[in-house]
């Protein structure tokens, strides 16, 4: 055996011996040099360099940052494009506001709220809350999925329960706020149908029930009107606060504007009176304003009526007289431009109401500036309906209950009795998507899908559509609430296919179009909005005024003695739906100038009376008790306000909303008076309030009240004035040189910038400005501003890049300085909108060591983040105190994550702007006139091989803005809007540009920083004697 | 006609010799530390380990532990850093300019006020690093250094960045001057010396062997510095008030500033000057050196000083009422009665009012009434800064911006951390550094006639 024993060769060099193969014929891998040395040990060299790479290898590996992977589509979806936005037409309602939207959305999250141009209600313009709303989707407190008797469940359990808790529940009421929307109305009548018994009661937390019980009483018809304020010469509105909350304010404010904004060609503009108890966002703008308080105002409102009745030669009615400034004034100028008058109530009192039909009636006004036949449909809340069912709650008498989008027990006046009343219902249902105060308390939340996430259709007024799509996929385990109820009603067909069924069965048969409902329904999605005609006849009055008037001169006196309270709503936190969103929160009351707070608003006499002082943020605590309920509140001193009123803003007190509005401030609907058969907001027996003494703390943004007559801030003057010069107001500041006087621009130590291309630049018209601050918000979403929390609002440290200063005028001369910081007890408002004011000759630019901020060659002051060493030189030195510094690291941190949502929470991120960076710590910032549109602008031009048109850019502020007061636009093109605006004439690439509308002016001209953001006075409509 | 020259009075008292010179400045370093300077020091140090903590803080946390806002973006942080430049004059300009003026009676304090001087100015320097926003960047990017970011370079517009090369360039001198009048006497400690001791002031001396040709350089360098220091003395608070005069604030926007920020400057830095060598003089027992002459003379430097300050003060607010311009006369008036009138007032009386007292001969050759008005006038011209940055920020332009500042913890923790500092280093330059300048006492020891002596 031994000699046959086979040998195989690795290959010829073993057969041959070779010599170099038998050196290394023991090694693994015989073709790599050798590790080792003769002796076969690593030698000190190679242990050395090995060690030093193990060490090096394993070092870095230790410091490699983590690995995000950006992983790019495998199927590209269709439309989504990395970077690029997609728009999709949507609709916002809720809680019976209404505005037809435009949703940007990028990489598939919706990120900004527009308005929809196209629509004719609220045309491309939004609010504040709109805005603002858009953080609700992305709150990481919306319930997960279907609760059942308090635990997460699944929809095939809940839906199992609810089908057979309904069948045997007898009575079912389903309560909702104003449902606008048709497809949602027929699916809830097929729920009805399946189920029988079943009643929709709606209700609105901010009723205006009382004008459609008077148009049931007076036209015979339950209808809300829909007014045209752009047709008023005169308006008078007693306590309605049509540009900040009543009805439909974004609608109510464009079509203000329009009357307001005034010009050579145009040197006329409307009159208005406002007559109220507490200073509103619309008593602010007003001509003429009177403080009266509520329990006058019902007899103000006949006084008024027996003015016009006297001159249209109509019988008076009998009413007791009230002693009203301005009323009889108001009367005549009603009756002068006959038929392009308005008069409106924010009262809910429905015999208050109906004098106010009464009067626009005489006025000839129905069917001009009110128009009673194409109706809004924006509440149709039955306070009535609603008080009945919380009695029949509480009785027992209600079988099932299902709350519909809406939150009763926080905001219904007697939302104690629905909170107690739930448990006597045998089945309780609520379709909200948080765990709020009402779904709380009920044994099966179904939750809604968020209104970007939702399909639905509108019918905001008469003839006019609106259709909501999703613009992004359900985040959460949620599901359309209409498809609950067909589920509930056994019909198994998604909502999307309900709703266009519904549409091609209805309204597709009423439109004249040749194309397919395909065309049809794409053409009406892409629009957002559908307008079909409709016929509409007018109504007549088939009521009669003397009985309501007989009962409000009994429920009004002229001679209250006792306190009065009235409950407003803040244009930021609107009925408190959307409290939880803190951009809103932290938005500064264009009034109060306070955020994350409401606080009773106390008269200037009240407050002397019972020693009660503010200072800066100090202030002090009251007791407010009204008919047995009491609540502790801050106080707040605020001019303007009628004497013996206190005010209360309603929206805050929240005590499931989520983190960030739970705790804030003081629920105010628990105080709303629903005794008598309606909602009332003015409490006008049984308030007592007494300063309790103490020391709290209200978060201002602003805590100086006057403009101190500075004539460089704010440049001011009367209609008749501006018809006789249209510089009126207008301060020319001259300087002396060399034995003259000169404009400030004519001495200059810089050379001047030249912008060979663009020039931006911006006109803000201050006679159009309201203050409604969506500006603010719109801000803040696009450019990623940080919330920084109440405590650091307090330390004056907001970063709202454009602000609302407010200024009060005060009645002092102008020589005593101290006197001057007090203002007026029914003071002058002056709003102005302020931010970066992007100088030519940047004080902040000179002084910056780093060259961290520098000028642009489009005449933009821009701002280097990361060069940015954060010295302050440049906010100390800024003359409009518009930079803001990042205090503190904002984002990611665990100090700011209950009110920083949008920078903290993963689920929150998805909101920001990913064409803005997040600022770190220790930087300054400040507006941008919104670079990054200007340069998509650009490149979106460039791409088209095209100059930029104007309008391809529009800033955010801009955007949003409802009254149009900011436009912006290339100060070098002599066509675009603002170049016209400014009537900038030649056509110069030189940064000073020659402005020749004489009510345009630079905020403090005197310094010569040279802004590329221009003023136009504030003129009032107002006799000369008066201003 | 004849003239005779009254007899000048000797600039070191107590007929002392050169010997006890040396030996009067060299035991206190040679000696083992007593108990009181343990417990000086100690406390110093516990001071700076005190304020360490709102340093970190305010590094850790970002600048908002401060009670800076949107309004006020500086308070404390930049009127410590003037107040701390300011106390930092005097020493340059007793060696210097006092040198080049023949002002012999210098040579006893001008070390420690050197001293004082170099540590004032790091304490100074603290703050333009700590309040910035992020320190970690801006500590070498206010520097023109090549880098690799592009074409990056820093703003020469910027008065901050003139600031970076007046407070560098002053220090850098201070030190280099301190350093040289330091070397002889280190050289008489180390010829006295054994041990570690001779080799550690060995190292410090340098070499110095005191031959004629080195006394010589000595000599011709000394000049050359006080030459280059002198026009420092002006330019250092010149630079730091356009910081403020460059700017368009009104209650800054002033041309008035350089002149008065100097005089402030020297001003306050006389009476610290005063504060620590009263103290010191007292403990080391070297009243023979720094003599009542010596505190007088201070002292009538601090009434004109004093006085230019306060026709400053009164300059500015008739030239605000004179201009013509609202912003600029509602911030003087508001100064002098807003809500800040107290700070103003606290400064009138302490910078105006009380250094005319000196005016009176028995106060200003009391030793406890001059230590006491040195204080005052520090916190005098602490509020001066105050006054002038925050009064002037918190109510300018845009009423709707006014605001408040209120400081923090950690606003009067940093304050505390330089004071800490400042002593803690002062305690060890007293201890362990002459702290008068033996070399040059020496040749003063017989200006004047022998009879005089008492």
């Amino acid at each position: 055996m031994k000699e046959n024993k086979k040998t195989y060769w690795k290959g010829l060099e073993q057969l041959n011996n070779d010599p170099e193969f038998v050196k290394n014929a023991d090694r693994e891998f015989p073709e790599l040099p050798s590790t080792l040395n003769e002796e076969g040990s690593a030698s000190r060299r190679d242990f050395l360099k090995v060690m030093g790479f193990s060490l090096a290898a394993a070092s870095l590996a230790a410091c490699e940052a983590p690995v995000r992977k950006m992983i790019p589509y495998v199927n590209k979806p269709v439309d989504i494009n990395p970077s690029v936005p997609n728009y999709y037409a949507s609709t916002y309602a809720t809680g019976g506001d209404y505005a037809s939207i435009v949703v940007k959305t990028r990489e598939g999250r919706p990120i900004k709220i527009d308005g929809n141009e196209l629509s004719p209600i609220n045309k491309g313009k939004v609010n504040a809350i709109v805005e603002g709303s858009i953080l609700s989707l992305y709150d990481k407190e919306r319930i997960a999925g279907p609760y059942s008797g308090g635990q997460l469940s699944d929809w095939k359990t809940v839906d199992a329960q609810a089908k057979s808790a309904l069948a045997s529940a007898g009575a079912v009421k389903i309560v909702a706020n104003t449902i606008i929307s048709p497809s949602t109305l027929k699916a809830i009548q097929q729920f009805a149908d399946a189920n029988g018994n079943v009643e929709v009661i709606m209700y609105d937390p901010l009723s205006n029930y009382g004008i459609t019980k008077a148009a049931e009483t007076y036209y015979g018809s339950a209808v809300l009107p829909s007014y045209s304020f752009d047709k008023a010469k005169t308006i008078v509105s007693f306590g309605a606060d049509f540009l900040g909350s009543w009805i439909s304010p974004i609608e109510f404010a464009r079509q203000y504007a329009q009357t307001r904004k005034i010009s050579k060609e145009k040197p006329e503009m409307s009159r208005h009176y406002q007559f109220e108890s507490t200073l509103s966002l619309a008593g602010a703008n007003a001509d003429y304003r009177t403080p009266i308080r509520a329990s006058q105002s019902g007899l103000a409102v006949l006084a008024l009526y027996n003015a016009i009745a006297k001159k249209a030669g109509a019988a008076t009615v009998s009413a007791p007289a009230v002693e009203i400034a301005h009323l009889e004034k108001a009367a005549a100028d009603l009756w002068a431009s006959k038929s392009a008058s308005l008069v409106v109530s924010g009262s809910n009192d429905p015999n208050v109401q109906v004098v106010i039909n009464a009067i626009n009636e005489l006025l000839g006004s129905n069917g001009t500036t009110v128009d009673f036949a194409n109706v809004a449909h924006y509440r149709k809340g039955d306070d009535a309906k609603m008080n009945q069912f919380v009695t029949d709650l509480n009785a027992g008498r209600v079988g099932g209950v299902i709350f519909y989008n809406c939150n009763p027990v926080y905001d219904f006046a007697r939302g104690a009795e629905i909170a107690a009343g739930i448990a006597k219902a045998k089945v309780s249902i609520s379709t909200n998507g948080t765990l709020d105060e009402t779904s709380s308390l009920v044994q099966i939340v179904a939750p809604d899908h968020h209104f970007l996430e939702s399909w639905n259709d509108f019918e905001p007024k008469k003839g006019h559509f609106s259709l909501a799509q999703p613009t992004i996929s359900p985040l959460f385990d949620t599901r359309q609430a209409q498809e609950s109820f067909l589920v509930w009603a056994g019909d198994t067909t998604s909502y999307y296919d309900f709703l266009q069924a519904n549409w091609q069965g209805g309204l597709f048969t009423q439109v004249e179009t040749s194309g397919t409902f395909q065309e049809f329904w794409d053409q009406t999605l892409y629009n957002g909005v559908l307008a079909i005609n409709s016929t509409s006849e007018a109504l007549a009055p088939v009521g009669d005024v003397s009985a309501a008037a007989s009962a409000v001169s009994k429920a009004y006196s002229a001679d209250n003695a006792s306190a009065e309270l009235v409950i407003y709503t803040k244009v930021g936190i609107g009925n408190g739906a959307y409290a939880n969103v803190p951009w809103l929160q932290e938005l500064s009351d264009p009034i109060s100038k306070a955020t994350w707070d409401n606080y009773l608003t106390v008269t200037q006499k009240w407050a002397s009376e019972n020693g009660v002082t503010q200072s800066e943020e100090h202030t002090s605590k009251a007791s407010i008790t009204v008919n047995g309920k009491s609540l502790i509140v801050p106080i707040l001193i605020q001019p303007g306000q009628a004497e013996g009123t206190f005010g209360l803003a309603v929206g805050y007190g929240r005590t499931k909303a989520g983190r960030v509005a739970n705790g804030v401030g003081v629920n105010a609907y628990e105080l709303l008076d629903a005794s008598k058969g309606f909602v009332n907001f003015d409490i006008t027996s049984g308030v007592e309030v007494s300063a309790t003494g103490d020391s709290y703390k209200i978060a201002r943004t602003q805590t100086h009240q006057t403009f101190m007559g500075r004539e460089n801030v704010i440049q001011e003057s009367v209609l008749s004035e501006y018809q006789k010069d249209a510089s009126a107001g207008r301060s020319h500041p001259q300087i002396y040189k060399d034995g003259e006087f000169v404009k400030p621009s004519k001495i200059s130590l810089w050379s001047g910038h030249q912008y060979s291309q663009h020039h931006w630049g911006l006109a803000i018209d201050m006679n159009s400005c309201i203050g409604c601050s969506a500006c603010s918000v719109a801000c803040q979403v696009e450019n990623n501003v940080a919330v920084v929390g109440k405590q650091e609002v307090l330390n004056r440290r907001e970063m709202a890049w454009i602000r609302i200063d407010r200024y009060y005028s005060s009645d002092a001369p102008a020589d005593d300085l101290s006197a001057m910081e007090v203002a007026s007890s029914n003071p002058e408002v002056t709003f102005q909108p302020m931010m970066c004011q992007q100088c030519n000759n940047a004080p902040c630019e000179t002084v910056c060591p780093v060259a961290a901020t520098t000028h642009s060659s489009e005449g933009l002051n821009q701002m280097t983040y990361n060069r940015c060493i954060g010295t302050r030189y440049c906010a100390n030195n800024c003359p409009y105190k518009v930079r803001r510094f990042n205090w503190f690291k904002y984002h990611d941190n665990k100090d700011f994550a209950g009110v920083n949502v949008a920078q903290n929470d993963d689920l929150g991120k998805m909101v920001l702007n990913p064409d803005v960076t997040v600022r770190a710590r220790g930087v300054m910032e400040k507006c941008s006139m919104c670079v990054q549109r200007i340069q998509a602008g650009k490149l979106e031009a460039k791409r088209e091989k095209r100059k930029v048109k104007d309008g391809d850019i529009n800033v955010a502020c801009a955007v949003a803005c409802p009254t149009d007061a900011l436009v912006f636009g290339d100060l070098n093109d002599s066509n675009s809007k603002v170049s016209q605006l400014l009537k900038i004439e030649e056509n110069t690439t030189s940064a000073l540009k020659e402005v020749n509308e004489e009510r345009a002016y630079h905020v403090l001209e005197e310094i010569n920083v040279s802004p590329n953001v221009w003023y136009f006075t504030k003129i009032r409509n107002k006799d000369l004697n008066e201003a | 006609m004849q003239v005779t020259s009254s007899v000048r009075e000797p600039l070191v008292t107590g007929g002392k010799t050169y010997h006890d010179v040396t030996h009067d400045v060299s035991r206190h370093v040679e000696a083992k530390p007593n108990i009181r300077w343990f417990l000086a020091f100690l406390t110093s140090a516990g001071v700076l380990a005190l304020g360490s903590i709102a340093v970190v803080a305010t590094v850790w946390e970002g600048i908002g532990m401060w009670g800076l806002n949107k309004t006020v973006g500086w308070a404390w942080d930049i009127t410590n850093f003037v107040w701390w430049v300011g106390i930092g004059h005097a020493g340059t300009l007793i060696s210097a300019v006092l040198l080049l003026f023949r002002q012999k009676w210098r040579t006893s304090i001008n070390r420690a006020a050197e001293a004082m001087t170099i540590f004032a100015v790091i304490c100074a320097a603290m703050f333009p690093v700590l309040h910035m926003g992020r320190p970690w960047l801006g500590a070498y990017w206010a520097l023109p250094l090549p880098n690799v970011f592009g074409s990056l370079w820093v703003n020469f517009n910027s008065p901050l960045l003139w600031d970076v090369f007046a407070i560098s360039t002053y220090f850098s001198v201070s030190l280099v001057f301190w350093y040289i009048g330091l070397i002889p006497d280190f050289a008489t400690i180390r010829d006295r010396a054994t041990g570690l001791r001779k080799i550690i002031y060995g190292a410090l001396s340098f070499g110095w062997d005191g031959a004629a040709k080195s006394w010589s350089r000595y000599e011709s360098v000394s000049l050359i510095l006080a030459g280059l220091a002198t026009p420092l003395v002006l330019s250092v608070h010149t630079i730091v008030s356009f910081d403020f005069a460059t700017s368009v604030i009104p209650g800054w926007h002033t041309t008035i500033f350089p002149p008065y920020f100097v005089a402030g400057a020297i001003f306050s830095g006389f009476a610290m000057v005063l504060t620590l060598m009263i103290v010191t003089r007292k403990v080391y027992k070297l009243e023979d050196y720094i003599t009542m002459g010596h505190i007088e003379l201070m002292n009538i430097v601090i009434i004109i000083t004093g006085s230019i300050v306060g026709i400053a003060y009164i300059t500015e607010f008739f030239i605000a009422w004179y201009s013509g311009v609202e912003a600029e006369q509602y911030a003087f008036i508001n100064r002098a009665t807003g809500p800040y009138w107290w700070a103003y007032w606290s400064m009138m009386t302490c910078n105006v009012i009380s250094p005319q007292l000196f005016w009176f001969k028995k106060i200003r050759t009391s030793i406890v009434a001059t230590f006491a008005l040195s204080i005052v006038v520090n916190i005098g011209m602490w509020f001066e800064r105050f006054v002038i940055i925050v009064t002037s920020l918190h109510r300018d332009y845009l009423p709707s911006s006014w605001a408040m500042f209120y400081p923090t913890w950690a606003d009067v923790g940093v304050y505390l951390f330089t004071f800490g500092l400042f002593f803690t280093l002062f305690f060890l330059f007293a201890k362990f550094f002459p702290v008068i300048n033996m070399a040059e006492v020496k040749s003063v020891l017989k200006s004047s006639s022998d009879k005089v002596h008492k």
